[in-house]
C-alpha cells in the first residue's frame, strides 16, 4: 500500500494502534520490572561480625557466642538471633574452629555439654562432636561452619556473616 | 498465510468480525471530540484497574503497615512511583472525565428516548466513581487521608435519624479505626470495581443498541 492510498479510516487505525501502543509499553515495560523487582534484588547482606576476643577462648573449649541481625523486606523488619561455638583447637591463633549452632535436623540451637563432651540438641536428642560431626540423633549433616573469620589487630576473633 | 489461516479458524467460532464491526467500526453521527469523553473514561477505567492490581502487589491494608508499605511503593520497588502516580492521578483525572462526559450528554440532550436508561445507569457509574474516589482516598493512611474521612463520615452521619447507624456502618463502628480502613479497601478493590464493570457492561450495550445519538438541530 502506497502512502497516496492510504485512506482516513486506515489512518485513524493505524495511529490508534501506534499510540495503544506506546501507552501500553509505556505501562507495561514498568509494570514487568516492578512485579519483578523483589527477585533482582541482592538479598544477600554480609558482614563481619565481632565474636570476641581470642585470649577469652581456651583452647580445647568451645566458646559461646551470639549476635542479632536486623533483616529488612519491604516494609518489614526482622530481626534473626544467631548463636554458634568458637573452639581453639591448638595455641597457634588461627587454628580455629568456628560452629554454626543451629541444628541441621530442625533447627534447633544447640549447647555444648562439658559432661558429655558434645553439643547436645534439645528437641531430638541429636548428639554432635566438638568438631561437629554427628554421633547421635537424626540430623542429615554435620553442624554447619563459619569457614571465613579473622583476627583483628587487638585479637578480636571476627566471622563473615552472609545472608541466605 | 498462516496468520490469516489462523485468524479464520477464529473468527470462524468466534464471530471476530461481527463484534469489531459492532463495537468498534459503529457508525458515528458526524466527528465530535466530545463525543470520545465515554471511551475515554473506559480507558481511564481499566489503566486504573490495571494499577490498581499492581499497587496490591506491595499495598497492605493494615494500620500498622499501610503507610510503610506506600512508603516502599515510593522509594524501595522499582518503577512504584510510576503505578502509583498513574493510579492517583489517574483518579483525579477520571472524576473530572465522568463529570464532563455527565456535562456533555446533559447539554447535548443525548439523555432522552430512547436513551433515559444509559443516562440512569450512568448516573450510577457517576457515583461508583466518586465512591472509589472517596474510599482509595484513605487507603494511604496519611493525616490527610485520616481526617478526610473522619469529615466525610462526619458529614454522612448528619443524616436525619439513620445518620448514626450510617456512621457506623462506613466506619465499622463509632471510631474510624482498622476495621474502616480494611472495609474501604475491601470496598475499593472488590465492592465497587465490581458494580462499576457491570454498569459498564450494561452502559456499552445500550450504547451499541441505540448509537450514538446526533446533535440536536433547531428543530428539536
Amino acid at each position: 500500500m502506497s502512502e497516496q492510498e492510504l485512506s482516513r479510516r486506515d489512518f485513524i487505525k493505524v495511529t490508534t494502534g501506534i499510540v495503544g501502543g506506546i501507552i501500553g509499553a509505556v505501562v507495561g515495560l514498568p509494570a514487568v520490572y516492578y512485579l519483578i523487582d523483589p527477585a533482582l534484588k541482592s538479598g544477600g547482606k554480609e558482614a563481619w561480625i565481632p565474636v570476641g576476643k581470642l585470649e577469652d577462648m581456651e583452647v580445647g573449649k568451645p566458646y559461646p557466642f551470639s549476635f542479632t541481625r536486623v533483616q529488612v523486606n519491604g516494609w518489614e523488619r526482622t530481626a534473626t538471633s544467631h548463636a554458634g561455638y568458637a573452639l581453639r583447637r591448638s595455641e597457634a591463633p588461627n587454628d580455629l574452629l568456628i560452629l554454626n549452632s543451629r541444628c541441621t535436623h530442625l533447627a534447633c540451637t544447640v549447647n555444648w555439654s562439658e559432661t558429655a563432651q558434645a553439643y547436645l540438641c534439645p528437641c531430638h536428642d541429636a548428639k554432635f562432636s566438638s568438631s561437629g560431626d554427628v554421633l547421635d540423633g537424626p540430623p542429615p549433616r554435620p553442624l554447619d561452619r563459619y569457614d571465613e573469620f579473622r583476627l583483628t589487630d587487638d585479637g578480636v576473633l571476627e566471622i563473615y556473616y552472609r545472608e541466605a | 498465510m498462516i496468520l490469516k489461516k489462523l485468524y479464520n479458524w477464529l473468527d470462524e467460532r468466534l464471530g471476530l468480525k461481527g463484534i469489531y464491526d459492532n463495537i468498534l467500526d459503529r457508525p458515528e453521527p458526524r466527528g465530535n471530540w466530545w463525543n470520545t469523553l465515554g471511551s475515554a473514561s473506559l480507558f481511564l477505567f481499566i489503566l486504573q484497574g490495571a494499577t490498581g492490581i499492581f499497587l496490591s502487589v506491595y499495598y497492605t491494608p493494615s494500620p500498622d503497615h499501610a503507610y510503610d508499605s506506600i512508603q516502599y511503593i515510593m522509594d524501595g520497588v522499582a518503577f512504584g512511583w510510576l503505578v502509583r502516580g498513574i493510579h492517583h492521578w489517574g483518579a483525579t483525572l477520571m472524576v473530572v472525565i465522568v463529570f464532563i462526559h455527565m456535562l456533555r450528554v446533559f447539554v447535548t440532550a443525548s439523555f432522552k428516548y430512547p436513551r433515559e436508561l444509559t443516562w440512569l445507569i450512568g448516573v450510577g457509574l457517576l457515583l461508583a466513581t466518586l465512591g472509589m474516589g472517596f474510599t482509595g482516598y484513605l487507603l494511604p493512611w496519611n493525616q490527610r487521608a485520616y481526617w478526610a474521612t473522619t469529615v466525610g463520615t462526619q458529614i454522612a452521619g448528619t443524616v436525619p435519624l439513620i445518620g448514626e447507624f450510617i456512621l457506623k456502618a462506613l466506619r465499622g463502628g463509632t471510631d474510624l479505626s482498622a476495621l474502616t480502613l480494611q472495609r474501604f479497601f475491601a470496598a475499593h478493590i472488590w465492592m465497587l470495581p465490581a458494580v462499576l464493570a457491570g454498569l459498564i457492561g450494561i452502559h456499552l450495550y445500550l450504547i451499541i443498541r441505540h448509537g450514538e445519538s446526533h446533535l440536536p438541530t433547531k428543530e428539536d
